[in-house]
């Protein structure tokens, strides 16, 4: 009886075995073949071609595959630019995440509120992220200039001077001060907030809240509202509810919104292209802008290729652990 | 059954596998073909004797032919007419895509399709469509061995790492066949020689030491244009006096304030040392005045605008125009924007050498250059006659706002600044400029160009910048 029951179990298990390679899981297989080549190709394939170039002395325009270590990298790692690049990555990263995530969870909630014409103010604050970063970076550019304030001021700071308010008026994307600016021990650049920079977290969280804000909404609109009510009716207040439901069942959507800012920010190139090109100085500059100056401008094609595998490293760093998260909560469920 | 399916499923895979790599590889054997036939036509390019090949007679054998001695226009039409049997294609790279610079471009081609009726002429850039990223596709196909058959860039230094890498084909053979030798100043020539040979035809002149001034703002105040960096900061002073912003300063497109120190460094060193700081020798830079030239542009920095890193050079003009700034220092291009502003020369602005370079030319100059293994060689050849010939240069550069690398131009062919542009390019001493390649190779421009900015963020740290372009000297021979 039991043993029938085991042969019953067994052998849709062994037709399933059997059926991994009919006719349409062959088909199918096929279909994605392509892609998946292509994809191995040209995406991984690539790669690996640049991490191996970041290893060799092709710093001319002349190919040259000598291996020469981990030169490209201690050359890079040694120079001010790249050391400013990484410091402005972190205050990057770190301004826009906070931004982004606050601006986007304050904009969600008063949309969730069940405000007339709500449709209209989603649409509003989406709207940025239709646009390309460059027009962004090009716009908030003529806010952001400063002008010869402030007898002869533009942009911003003429908006400042007419409401009277002429003490408000800054350097913007011209501001070279980076506070505190100490140096530290062999490091080449001063540590610190640069104050240019400022101007471009602001575009880019104009750009992304938006859509911050959606993923919240989502969220939110997700949550069942007897939990809630279950909660209101327990006689928790307001502030209760928000801070022991709502928050903590918005996580794994805060936990994807880093994971696309994130690598977002990491990856910016046109916004600041645009914006400041970098300037004043290095003061806005991003191992986007160095990659491709190193390596279209200088010719150092081993060094550009150490410097993009840098930024892959830390794009992966933000995304790997995302990712296991991921795959192990899609098997627990 | 199992099995059967197994390996279908198997040699389709590889089979895929084979197509894409076949599609990827194709191109790259055609480029090693075209690359091993060329050492064969340069050679016979070089040695200029009796052609193997029909094809190769048509334009530098016809040159080396005795008629060849007679006036350049003659050899050139020569050349001209014996290739335009040839048909077939050229290809070129050029970033001359908007505004006079593409007219005269234009103009150009229209000289190459009357004389050369059955070759199509392929813009690459144009045709691309992605004029910003011309210079990396350029290089891909370089490196991947299918160069176009001329492409656009600075004469000078900067064609050093082409010819390093073994993609430009020596051109002193031409350049005598042609006359351009006989008709182009002996400095330049010399100037644009790299390792011994020459590589590329210049096609225009721009002069990079100008400064441009606003007469009315000078004439109010009753000022001179400053001669000498000394009269530069008393003209200075006095404008600072007045509330205006001395000297403006662009910083926007990475460049300006590279440009504004190589005029610092000819007034520092005349023309004669200034251009043996390009040579590669990390001794020249030891010099005292080396940090004099920091100093001093420290020292006219204090008098710019301070918004300069938002700014680019056009909009740095733009403040002299208005009259909110006194002065800026600036390539002739200048002229080009201000004359697109409706300014008239010598009413709405002034120019004048800049402070201290009085006498010396720093000149700049676009050129073409012919590819190793280019597909269509002598199209490419011919092209090059074209953008050397008198004609050609004279149909261009009107356009294009700059003067010829000739000495023979039909003078009335060009405005009043390009007139005086061209009497001082004849007359005075010539030096290469570093910011836009003519002494500098692509490496050291981009690192010029990068520690100038910082310094122009912070001009305290002289001693950065100092340590800076020591360490760029490296990057002037490779």
């Amino acid at each position: 009886m039991q043993q029938a029951k085991a042969q019953n179990l067994a052998a849709p298990r062994a037709a399933r075995k059997r059926r991994r390679l009919t006719r349409d899981r062959v088909i199918g297989m096929l279909m994605i073949a392509p892609s998946v080549i292509a994809i191995a190709v040209f995406v991984y394939g690539f790669i690996g071609w640049t991490g191996y170039i970041s290893f060799t002395n092709w710093n001319t325009l002349r190919p040259d595959y000598t291996l020469v270590g981990l030169q490209n990298y201690s050359t890079i790692f040694n120079s001010l630019r790249f050391q400013t690049d990484i410091r402005n990555t972190i205050v990057f990263t770190s301004f826009f995440l906070v931004g982004c995530l606050g601006l986007g969870l304050a904009l969600a909630l008063l949309v969730d509120a069940r405000i007339k014409g709500e449709a209209i103010f989603r649409s509003i604050y989406l709207f940025p992220m239709a646009i390309s970063f460059i027009v962004t970076g090009v716009a908030w550019s003529w806010i952001f200039t400063p002008g010869n304030f402030p007898q002869d001021a533009t942009g911003l700071n003429l908006l400042l001077s007419n409401l009277g308010l002429d003490r408000l008026q800054s350097a913007w994307i011209t501001d070279t001060r980076i506070l505190p600016g100490v140096r530290l021990g062999g490091i080449k650049t001063r540590l610190g907030v640069p104050l240019a920079i400022i101007p471009v977290v602001v575009a880019a969280t104009w750009q992304m809240s938006g859509f911050t804000m959606a993923m919240y909404l989502a969220g939110l609109r997700s949550i069942p509202d007897e939990l809630r009510e279950a909660a209101r009716v327990d006689g928790a207040s307001e502030w209760q509810v928000f801070r022991r439901i709502t928050l903590p069942l918005l996580r794994p959507i805060t936990l994807s919104a880093v994971i696309i800012l994130g690598h977002i920010s990491l990856k910016i190139f046109d916004l600041v292209l645009t914006m400041t090109n970098g300037g004043p100085g290095n003061a806005t500059d991003v191992p986007g802008l160095f990659v491709y100056d190193i390596t279209f401008n200088a010719d150092k094609r081993a060094q550009g290729a150490a410097a993009a595998i840098v930024m892959l490293v830390l794009v992966a760093v933000l995304i790997v652990p995302y990712l296991i998260n991921n795959t192990r909560s899609e098997e627990e469920s | 059954m199992f099995h059967t399916r197994k390996w279908t499923l198997f040699a389709t895979l590889l089979t895929l596998v084979a197509v894409i790599l076949a599609a990827c590889g194709a191109p790259a054997d055609t480029g090693n073909t075209t690359a091993s036939a060329s050492p064969a036509a340069s050679a016979s390019a070089a040695a200029s004797a009796a052609p193997e090949s029909p094809a190769a007679s048509a334009s530098v054998a016809a040159s080396a032919s005795p008629e060849a001695s007679m006036s350049p226009e003659a050899s050139a039409s020569a050349a001209a007419s014996g290739a335009a049997t040839a048909g077939g294609k050229l290809e070129i790279f050029s970033w001359w895509t908007n505004g006079g610079e593409a007219d005269g471009l234009n103009a150009m081609f229209d000289i190459y399709k009357q004389q050369h009726a059955g070759v199509e002429i392929v813009n690459a850039t144009v045709a691309g469509g992605a004029g910003t990223n011309a210079k990396a596709v350029l290089q891909t196909r370089l490196a991947g061995g299918q160069p176009p058959d001329t492409w656009q860039l600075h004469a000078g230094r900067e064609t050093l790492s082409y010819v390093q890498a073994g993609q430009l084909e020596p051109l002193t053979a031409f350049f005598k066949e042609q006359g351009f030798d006989q008709v182009m100043p002996k400095l330049l020539l010399d100037q644009i020689t790299i390792e011994g040979e020459i590589y590329t035809v210049p096609v225009n002149v721009h002069r990079s030491n100008m400064m441009w001034y606003n007469p009315k703002v000078f004439q109010d105040n009753n000022l001179q244009p400053p001669k000498t960096l000394d009269e530069f900061f008393t003209v200075a002073e006095a404008l600072k006096a007045k509330g205006i912003t001395p000297l403006a300063v662009g910083g926007k497109d990475g460049f300006e304030a590279s440009h504004l120190f190589e005029s610092v460094l000819l007034a520092t060193f005349g023309p004669q040392d200034y251009t043996n700081l390009w040579t590669g020798d990390a001794t020249a830079w030891a010099d005292e005045r080396v940090v004099t030239a920091i100093d001093t542009m420290a020292r006219m920095l204090s008098y710019a605008n301070e918004d300069r890193s938002a700014r680019s050079w056009s909009e740095a003009a733009q403040l002299v125009l208005e009259g909110k700034a006194g002065m800026t220092i600036m390539g002739d291009w200048a002229e080009g924007y201000f004359l697109t502003q409706n300014a008239k020369p010598n009413v709405d602005f002034g120019y004048a050498p800049s402070p201290g370079t009085d006498g010396n030319f720093m000149w700049l100059s676009d050129s073409f250059g012919l590819a190793k293994g280019a597909p269509d060689r002598d199209n490419g050849l011919a092209w090059l006659a074209v953008a050397g010939s008198k004609e050609g240069q004279d149909a261009f550069n009107p356009k294009k706002g700059s003067i010829p690398a000739r000495t023979d131009a039909d003078k009335s062919l060009y405005d009043e600044y390009l007139q005086s542009s061209i009497a001082a390019f004849a007359s005075n001493t010539l030096a290469p400029s570093a910011a836009h390649g003519a002494a500098t190779t692509n490496a050291y421009q981009q690192a010029f160009h990068e520690s100038l900015e910082v310094f122009s963020s912070d001009p305290t740290d002289t001693e950065g910048v100092l340590a800076a372009l020591t360490e760029a000297v490296a990057d002037l021979t490779r």
